[in-house]
């Protein structure tokens, strides 16, 4: 029997889809979202200010991507959508996360099965709760694959290597300042110079707030954040001391819990 | 429904349509129709009293923000349908809106108006400027026109904290939309009459959010004197009025335990002088 000709397997064609839209993420900067004792924080290196990486997608809900910024902007666009149209039908308390994730989770493995070309996107939808127990972050990659993270994600460009620097450094109930600092560690290569305060984008969905949950972290509030956290105080000491809100210290006798354990997905196993 | 080649990237739900705006109600009213408020529906009778309405709302400026209170009461005809009902909204951090006319309707309007300022924010990065605001409240007033004219009327009042000139601002509106932007102080509803003709002796250039919540309480006291759909503090029941500062550090709604003291700050002096502070001739 022959083959018709330009035939290609459809492991073939799913191979060369994965590749291609891995080869696109690559080319961006990493992005972190991890967790921190009021709820979650989101750290994006982005020379832009105009062009978010990060953004507020309903109450408890916050978002975040790489790759290709027209095709992430539709995905934020329509959660956005999504959310409103679900907190006006319904009460804003049924707005989820996991719904939400299950809207992008189907159109983008639609998109990858069906379409010539996948989205180059992944996706982080993070959702804060009342206890930390309730907190959740769902990273989405190109295929429509959900991941249910706990306490950090990472992706873009060196997701594996950043994955590895979070997971030795994080922490469970970290201070904002311990944990944008764990966030900046893993986001810069060892030996690496950090981003500049100009070009980080920085954003957290604090459980304390009222109303609406997402909150930019910019300008001085952000210096002020960035100089206690490199203050030149020991880890388990900066914790207690270099916050300015009165966040409960973690017990310093104890040793600190630190990352699950096991294989941390970091988005490069095929498919 | 226009078909999935139109929607951007190749995605396959229609939550991801542009509609060109950022506007909500907009989109709802291509994506789901049905969840609009309706606009132009037609109904055998007029239903004017037969449903709650909701009744007085004033609002002032103070230095560098702006008060809004509301009675509690909701009246059908001459029966009054709840004591408690709220009527006061929080919009968004820096805005509010109080209502009047009928109740269910108003409420559906703050919720929508809500979400309509919200997804503006979220999908362009900023909010709305508090013009912007007012105009589109005026444009949703507008198109409940049809309703109106049946017996569903809403007027609404919008009061927010303008950011760029550090001031609150205050805005009115009838029927058929508007809106009109107010000086100083404005009222509402069935007891407006009474509560302007208050608020006009007792209101203060530059007062603090403290004082102005006092001389709002006069004024709905002032309206529910001579006014039977604005209700006043209910006593017994422990009702008190919505009592809502916007300033530069955003909208709160003042507590029950401070508004109760107004109140009884009040009711104390209108033992001696029921009619109220009495304001110098000269």
């Amino acid at each position: 029997m022959s083959m018709p000709f330009g035939y290609a397997s459809p492991e073939q064609i799913m191979r060369d889809k994965a590749d291609y839209a891995r080869k696109g993420i690559a080319r961006g900067r990493s992005v972190v979202v991890l967790q921190y004792v009021d709820g979650l924080l989101f750290v994006a290196p982005n020379p832009s200010r105009a062009l978010h990486k990060i953004s507020e997608i309903y109450d408890r809900i916050g978002f975040a991507a790489v790759g290709r910024y027209n095709e992430f902007e539709e995905l934020r666009r329509g959660g956005i959508r999504y959310a409103d149209i679900n907190g006006f039908t319904y009460d804003r308390t049924d707005v989820t996360g996991r719904g939400l994730a299950n809207l992008y989770a189907s159109n983008l493995g639609r998109i990858f099965t069906e379409s010539i070309k996948s989205l180059e996107v992944e996706v982080v939808i993070a959702e804060v709760g009342e206890t930390p127990e309730g907190d959740a972050i769902y990273r989405l990659t190109f295929d429509g694959s959900v991941f249910d993270e706990h306490g950090f994600a990472a992706m873009g460009g060196q997701a594996e290597a950043v994955v590895a620097r979070l997971k030795e450094r994080y922490r469970e109930s970290m201070s904002l300042a311990d944990a944008l600092e764990v966030a900046l560690q893993a986001l810069t290569e060892p030996g690496g110079e950090r981003p500049p305060v100009g070009q980080l984008e920085v954003a957290v969905l604090d459980r304390n707030r009222e109303h609406r949950k997402f909150l930019r972290l910019t300008g001085t509030r952000l210096e002020r954040l960035l100089a206690q956290s490199s203050a030149p105080t020991s880890e388990s000491e900066s914790a207690s001391e270099s916050t300015s809100e009165p966040l409960t210290a973690p017990p310093s006798d104890t040793p600190p819990p630190t990352g699950p354990e096991g294989p941390v997905d970091d988005g490069s196993s095929p498919l | 429904m226009a078909s999935h080649r139109d929607l951007p990237a190749g995605l396959v739900d229609h939550l991801f349509r542009n509609t060109g705006s950022s506007s909500f109600t907009e989109f709802v009213s291509s994506y789901a129709p049905e969840l609009l408020p309706p606009r132009d529906e037609v109904l055998a009778t007029p239903i004017g009293d037969q449903v709650p309405h909701a009744t007085t709302i004033v609002a002032a400026t103070i230095a560098g923000g702006v008060v809004m209170a509301g009675d509690r009461r909701a009246t059908s005809g001459n029966i009054i349908s709840q004591r408690d009902v709220e009527k006061v909204f929080r919009a968004d951090e820096y805005s509010c809106m109080g209502i009047a006319g009928t109740a269910s309707t108003g409420i559906e309007f703050a919720r929508l108006f809500r979400v309509e300022l919200e997804h503006y924010e979220k999908l362009e990065g900023l909010a709305m400027s508090v013009a912007g605001k007012a105009n589109r409240l005026a444009t949703m007033i507008r198109g409940n026109l049809a309703m109106a004219m049946q017996g569903l009327v809403v007027v609404p009042l919008f009061a927010a904290y303008d950011p760029d000139r550090d001031e609150g601002r205050i805005f009115s509106y009838d029927v058929a939309g508007g809106p009109y932007e107010r000086e100083r102080f404005d009222a509402i509803g069935s007891g407006s009459i009474f509560a302007r003709g208050s608020l006009k002796k007792l209101y203060r250039d530059g007062a603090s959010a403290d004082d102005m919540a006092m001389t709002l309480i006069q004024a709905l006291y002032d309206a529910a004197d001579d006014d039977s759909a604005t209700g006043g503090p209910d006593v017994t029941r422990k009702i008190w009025p919505i009592v809502s500062v916007i300033d530069a550090d955003g909208y709160r709604r003042l507590g029950e335990e401070q508004v109760s003291a107004y109140v009884d700050q009040m009711l104390e002096a209108r033992m001696i002088s029921p009619d109220g502070p009495i304001a110098p001739l000269r």
